[in-house]
């Protein structure tokens, strides 16, 4: 186990343009669970292709455990990565896939069988293994290539969207998985991801990321309930945070923050008048996308979420006062999008 | 509608099917009656023989040479082939400054027409005025006097028209190798460097392997241009000397044509068509497993 560190990392593809990566500095945690999340092109999987060694950095260093690391090929890195496609080696069954790593890195011979069946044991592939990757599904893939990257007990665990190739479903449970099967085994662990469900339900902390810089880094509540820019703001969270823009003030507010007035009890609430324009109805929520009314507030959709619990009779053209409560608001700098100091209501 | 698709797709088909019967089906079927026949150029009538021109052949000792050579041609110009082109097609795969240019000139020798080719080889290695030999006379190798003929001796002759097929073939399978290389994903190289493999343990247990369908391929190509051709051998050798580089499509060739013995020419052909059409079956499966792949 090894901690990961990225200083004034740079990446530039083609000279004269923009850095996939600019200026990354991070430091994982030991043992962490730590998730790179940004939109796609945001730079995450080729800050984690430099932290494997398959692309050298343009500037910059990356340390593994301490040791600079940026001239060691990927073997000596002591690394091992699961990639989106999975990579198995189609020509060789799933035993050969997994024992591969052992044999390139010369581990005893003596050794293989009893490290690949205590990694195939720890997926629940055993019965697998001397099946071609051509005849298992996806989640078995997936496992498959879970169970190479740790059946030499790396130092580091890269994992890029290694969940994207499965239905919704699978993807859930896999999700589970993976997290167990990180309390069992606690490698530092980098994984890289475009879905913020994945990023806040895996990640012991969260890096965001948008055109090759940190937006921000933190515990997935914090990311969330503290977003530090309104790229976070708006890029964590579906439907997204609620942006009212103002001259000298942005203001933030979580759809499901704003609320019928009845259900924001206390002084400290802001309230508006709240058209309803169109209703989605979700099963266990309903979004209400509407507009606020009154001078200032013009042509701005802004998004309800109600809570199946919560009263109904918002139909579509009808008028209704909704509140945020005052701690729920998050205030931006209009030139700069960061987080900015509370104000008071009104904000013009 | 139905029978109108059908129309046009039988019209569609039709250039293709005509194309087969025409200038494949009706020579093969007139092939396969004058092997039975004693017919000679001019002769109008047909006189079944039955299988005297094939018993005559195989008592023909130009024709054991010929169907021997044709054996040990094909088989060392496949080993020199996709030896070169798998080594070259690895190193042509990875982008190096000049790689256009270097695939360019690779390439030049399967482009350019098969006689002119073979022509200048046969200068290149003319008795008189080869290069190769002045060069090897300069370096003190050989004395002017003692220098050996590359056309002119039986090993030496067949060592060289080998060596000009591989280096008119070696283009060909490195471009179907180079396509094949490019189709494997890039993550699997990537993570065997990953998983700790180096040069050698990648070349031989992922590339090599993963590249052995679109091998398998370039090889039955290279085979029936090799075992088919005549031209490289026409024009260097002509078969010469003493039968030593005498192959069966030019043997055919002389005897049916030059010889105008059209019986005994189109017997020695047939011998061909077993050879090809295991060939194609192995083909069309190989084809079959890359679709299916």
């Amino acid at each position: 186990m090894a901690v990961v560190e990225t200083r004034n990392l740079v990446k530039v593809f083609k000279q004269g343009d923009l850095g996939a990566v600019n200026n990354v500095n991070l430091e994982t945690r030991e043992g962490e669970f730590l998730v790179l999340l940004g939109p796609s092109g945001s730079g995450k999987t080729t800050l984690l292709r430099m932290i494997a060694g398959l692309e050298a950095p343009t500037s910059g260093e990356i340390r593994i455990g301490g040791q600079l690391v940026n001239e060691l090929t990927p073997r000596e890195r002591g690394i091992a990565m699961v990639f989106q496609s999975y990579a198995l080696y189609p020509h060789l069954s799933v035993y050969e896939n997994i024992v591969f790593p052992l044999k390139a890195q010369r581990v005893p011979k003596d050794q293989h069988k009893q490290k690949v069946e205590w990694a195939a044991s720890l997926l629940g592939i055993t019965s697998l293994l001397s099946r071609k990757p051509r005849q298992l599904s996806g989640g078995e893939r997936q496992r498959v290539a879970l169970a190479r990257a740790i059946v030499r007990e790396p130092r580091v665990f890269l994992l890029d969207e290694p969940l994207s190739n499965l239905d919704a479903k699978l993807r859930a449970s896999a999700r589970e998985e993976l997290e167990s099967f990180h309390d069992r085994i606690k490698t530092t662990t980098i994984y890289v991801t475009h879905d913020q469900v994945e990023a806040m339900a895996l990640g012991d902390r969260v890096v965001v990321l948008n055109k090759g810089k940190v937006r921000q880094i933190g515990t997935p509540k914090e990311v969330y309930d503290e977003p530090a820019d309104t790229f976070v703001a708006t890029f964590l969270g579906s439907p997204p945070m609620n942006l009212l823009e103002f001259s000298e003030v942005i203001v933030g507010f979580r759809p499901e923050a704003f609320l019928p007035s009845a259900l924001v009890p206390g002084a400290a609430a802001v309230e508006f008048n709240y058209r309803v324009n169109y209703v989605e109805y979700l099963g266990a929520e309903r979004d209400l996308y509407g507009s606020l009314e009154g001078a200032g507030f013009e042509s701005k959709e802004i998004v309800s979420r109600l809570s199946w619990t919560m009263p109904s009779g918002y139909d579509v053209g009808t008028v209704h006062e909704f509140s945020v409560h005052q701690s729920d608001l998050r205030f931006f700098d209009p030139k700069t999008e960061k987080r900015t100091q509370p104000r008071p209501y009104p904000w013009r | 509608m139905a029978v109108e698709n059908r129309r046009l797709g039988a019209a569609m088909f039709a250039p293709a099917a005509l194309y087969i019967v025409l200038l494949i089906g009706a020579p093969f079927a007139l092939a396969v009656m004058y092997a039975f026949s004693d017919a000679r150029i001019g002769t109008t009538g047909f006189h079944y023989v039955g299988f005297e021109n094939f018993r005559s052949i195989l008592q023909s000792p130009s024709f054991h040479a010929a169907l021997r050579n044709s054996i040990v041609f094909t088989i060392v110009a496949q080993i020199i082939i996709i030896f070169c082109s798998t080594v070259l097609s690895i190193a042509l795969e990875k982008p190096f400054r000049g790689r256009k240019l270097v695939r360019l000139l690779i390439l030049l020798p399967w482009v350019a027409p098969i006689s002119l080719g073979a022509i200048g080889w046969k200068w290149i290695l003319d008795s008189i005025y080869s290069v190769i030999t002045w060069v090897l006379v300069w370096a003190h190798v050989y004395k002017p006097y003692s220098a050996p003929m590359w056309l002119g001796e039986p090993h030496l002759a067949m060592a060289s028209v080998i060596l000009v097929h591989c280096w008119r073939l070696i283009p060909f399978s490195t471009v179907i190798m180079l396509a094949g290389l490019t189709a494997i994903p890039k993550e699997i190289p990537e993570a065997a460097s990953i998983d700790g493999a180096g040069f050698w343990r990648r070349l031989f247990w992922i590339d090599i392997p993963m590249m052995a369908p679109i091998i398998w391929v370039a090889v039955l190509f290279g085979t029936i241009f090799t075992f088919t051709d005549m031209t490289v051998v026409y024009i260097l050798t002509a078969g010469g000397p003493f039968d030593s580089t005498q192959t069966l499509p030019l043997l055919a060739f002389t005897t049916g044509i030059q010889g105008s013995d059209l019986a005994a020419g189109a017997a020695t052909s047939l011998f061909l068509v077993p050879v090809l059409i295991l060939i194609a079956y192995f083909m069309l499966r190989a084809a079959y497993r890359a679709e299916v792949v």
